[in-house]
């Protein structure tokens, strides 16, 4: 009897290890003479447990992990083919409680099977929402998009629907084309979401922009995917050659006369080409440097052509919102804060992972309940939500919800939904030095508020850090930080002061440097 | 128009791109100077590097000015214009990476290289910063010669780095 066996082929699960433990399955199982079918599923999220590796019983699946290659023998030995005890045994998938408690709809389908098995996809419910589309006016679909009070995952939460509505609205004719841009650029430290569902159901997110296209009007999409992300490049590449000849990318859309066609285009290590303007600019081949604006992408986009650019997540949320109706996924969230989010636990945090849950759940739930604390077991200190350019938050905190507007009011924000724990060790002067390091390296130069700005706080924070002038020199941050807050291109200068001034004022403790210095 | 300037040495064999490998990249893009950056990215995997006597040659094919192409080589993090080592290590020092020790870990790795960060051993091996590879939940994490590893430890990072030198000079033998 052949046994079905799923080792993750996702970039987490390789870089501990997985291939080896591939290969150590079906060399033992050779040795052994068992019939053992091996499938490179994506990653189910639980990153803790990579290699996670999952057998097909006549119950249903059962989890081992993590697994070292080292262990595949013993694993054999206990009979985990037939789902037997083992000391690295969690159990039935679906019954770990990380997983069980998830509300699963963008990711429903991660880790279930190979991501590049289109006929498994369609059974798991892909395409629903496309062949719903298929059936729509194109204002009917960008309808649904509004009422299911879909925001952008990117980071800045603007509503969708309203984004698509201004691009539909433009014209549009043969020498007068319309682009969907796929923000898959991922830069911001302790987010790893698209990646996994790029990595782990690649079609969703090509049929969330196949459905942007039909109801935006355009014929051609580009996906803008980091450099950093080899794994993914591979999987979102194969995906669309899979796509284009089962014909539902093309001239002509399974046969209803509709086309589109979607381009992976790579990025080159450029934190700002996430920003949407300077993307564009990448993707027309030049350096990444902001647009000023108006005017919006969605009227003067890429090639000056109107141009929906939206987050990895936000394209992929659309095929379920079709397949489901849009009061289904507004039936999840809290206030203005509609549908789920993927949120991902990363730093020094003893389960990490991708979390997705409605919105409302407290970051509490996710750094104890979900995260199990500190990889250290020491303290929590604090963490820093939606990647470089958000804010440092502290243990009172804890008990905010995670919403738009509740982390705004805060003082904070969410971003693109990472949580990055760090410990008591940490110093958040060091880090606060760091938010400007990072925007030096990384700011595109066009603007001088940032560009300068930087540099400055960076060595005023350094300034601060030898102790030097300390009360002063606070005061000189602040001003900086206004500055570059109110006299930015972009959000990459004008987000900066967030991590900085969070920092200054929740643990002023760690920027009283003086009496340290003038012991010594 | 040909390459100005021979490449630094160590990169391989093809040490001068011939025209027609430039030709032939630009061509499977359709010499859109669009794909400007596909182009950049084809060539370095070609040559282990953008050197600077490609760009004329470059902008020739895509009809762009050479101060054009260079701008653009010049903004973007991944383009070198000499060959790495052997052996390339990236390492993050983003912050999920550093909430688990990441600039210990590069500080360490530095001082048994005998390289400072940026810069390339004796040995060959390379040690550049990147800001981020996605593993933020194993941290903290670095890419050698391309190939990804997470939950990092001394022992763990030198075996990836002993790994690649072999098989580097396995390949060169
Ligand atoms: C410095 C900077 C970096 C950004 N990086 C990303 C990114 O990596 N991915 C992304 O989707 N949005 C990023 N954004 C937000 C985009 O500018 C834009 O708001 C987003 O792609 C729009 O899509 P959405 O509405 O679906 O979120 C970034 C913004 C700034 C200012
Ligand atoms: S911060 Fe290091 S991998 Fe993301």
């Amino acid at each position: 009897m052949t046994v079905t066996v799923y080792v993750p082929r996702d970039a987490a699960a390789k870089a501990v290890g997985a291939d080896a433990v591939a290969a150590a399955i079906a060399a033992e199982a050779a040795v052994r003479g068992l019939d053992v079918r091996l499938v490179r599923n994506g990653s189910r999220g639980l990153l803790w447990l990579e290699p996670l590796v999952e057998v097909a019983t006549p119950h249903g699946r059962v989890a081992y992990g993590p697994v070292d290659a080292a262990d595949v023998a013993d694993l054999f030995a206990a009979g985990f083919l037939a789902g037997g005890e083992h000391p690295l045994g969690l159990g039935p998938t679906d019954e770990i409680a990380y997983l069980k408690a998830q509300q699963r709809l963008t990711f429903a389908r991660i880790g279930l099977a190979d991501p590049l098995d289109l006929q498994a996809y369609e059974d798991q419910g892909g395409l629903a929402g496309l062949r719903q589309a298929l059936a729509m006016a194109p204002e009917a679909v960008v309808e649904q998009v509004t009422q299911s009070g879909l925001r952008g995952r990117g980071g800045a939460g603007f509503p969708a629907g309203i984004k698509w509505k201004t691009v539909l609205d433009q014209p549009a004719g043969p020498d007068s084309p319309k682009y969907v841009c796929c923000n898959a650029d991922e830069g911001d430290s302790g987010t790893f979401a698209d990646r996994l569902l790029m990595e782990g159901d690649p079609f969703c997110i090509l049929e969330g922009m196949i459905i942007a296209g039909l109801a935006t009007g355009a014929a051609e999409g580009l996906v803008y995917l980091r450099s950093e992300y080899p794994d993914a490049i591979a999987t979102m590449t194969e995906a669309v050659a899979i796509l284009e000849r089962a014909g539902w990318l093309g001239a002509d859309i399974a046969g209803s006369g509709r086309g589109f066609r979607i381009e992976i285009r790579r990025g080159a290590g450029a934190y700002i080409c996430g920003e949407e303007s300077s993307m564009l600019e990448s993707l027309e081949g030049r350096r990444g440097t902001v647009r000023a604006k108006p005017p919006i992408p969605a009227i003067a986009g890429l090639f000056g052509r109107p141009t929906l650019v939206n987050n990895v997540l936000t394209l992929a949320s659309v095929p379920w919102i079709l397949g489901h109706g849009a009061d289904a996924y507004r039936d999840f969230g809290m206030g203005r804060s509609r549908g789920t989010q993927a949120f991902q636990l990363a730093g020094n945090i003893r389960r990490g992972g991708l979390v997705e849950m409605a919105f409302g759940v407290t970051l509490r739930e996710l750094v104890e309940d979900f995260g199990g604390g500190t990889a250290s077991g020491r303290p929590f200190r604090s963490a820093q939500l939606g990647g470089p350019l958000g804010a440092y938050v502290d243990a009172p905190m804890l008990d905010l919800p995670m919403d738009y507007e509740a982390l705004a009011d805060a003082g904070a924000m969410l971003g693109h939904g990472g949580v990055v724990v760090f410990d008591d060790t940490v110093d958040m002067a060091e880090m606060a030095r760091f938010a400007f390091e990072f925007c030096e390296i990384e700011s595109c130069g066009k603007c001088t508020p940032c560009r300068v700005g930087a540099t400055r706080g960076r060595e005023t924070v350094e300034k601060v850090l030898r102790g030097e002038d300390v009360a002063r020199n606070l005061v000189l941050i602040e001003d900086l930080a206004e500055l570059m807050r109110d006299g930015s291109l972009c959000a990459m200068g004008g987000l900066t002061p967030m991590p900085v001034l969070s920092a200054i004022r929740l643990f002023p403790e760690d920027f009283d440097r003086a009496p340290a210095v003038a012991a010594e | 128009m040909s390459i100005e300037a021979p490449l630094a040495s160590g990169a391989g064999p093809d040490d001068t791109p011939e025209p027609s490998l430039i030709a032939r990249l630009c061509a499977r893009h359709g010499d859109r100077p669009a794909a400007l950056i596909e182009i950049l990215h084809d060539l370095q995997e070609a040559l282990g590097a953008v050197p600077d006597g490609a760009l004329g040659e470059i902008a020739g094919r895509l009809n762009l000015t050479r101060a054009e192409v260079h701008g653009v080589v010049s903004f973007y993090h991944d383009f070198r214009a000499r060959p790495a080592g052997p052996v390339q290590v990236k390492v993050c020092r983003a912050e999920a990476c550093q909430a688990m020790g990441a600039r210990a870990l590069i500080e360490r790795l530095c001082a048994r290289q005998g390289v400072a960060l940026g810069g390339t051993s004796a040995g060959g091996v390379t040690i550049e910063a990147v800001y981020c590879l996605g593993l933020c939940a194993q941290s903290p994490a670095a890419q050698v010669n391309g190939r990804l590893h997470a939950r990092l430890t001394d022992d763990r990072l030198d075996a990836a780095i002993a790994a690649e030198a072999a098989g580097a000079a396995g390949a060169a033998a």
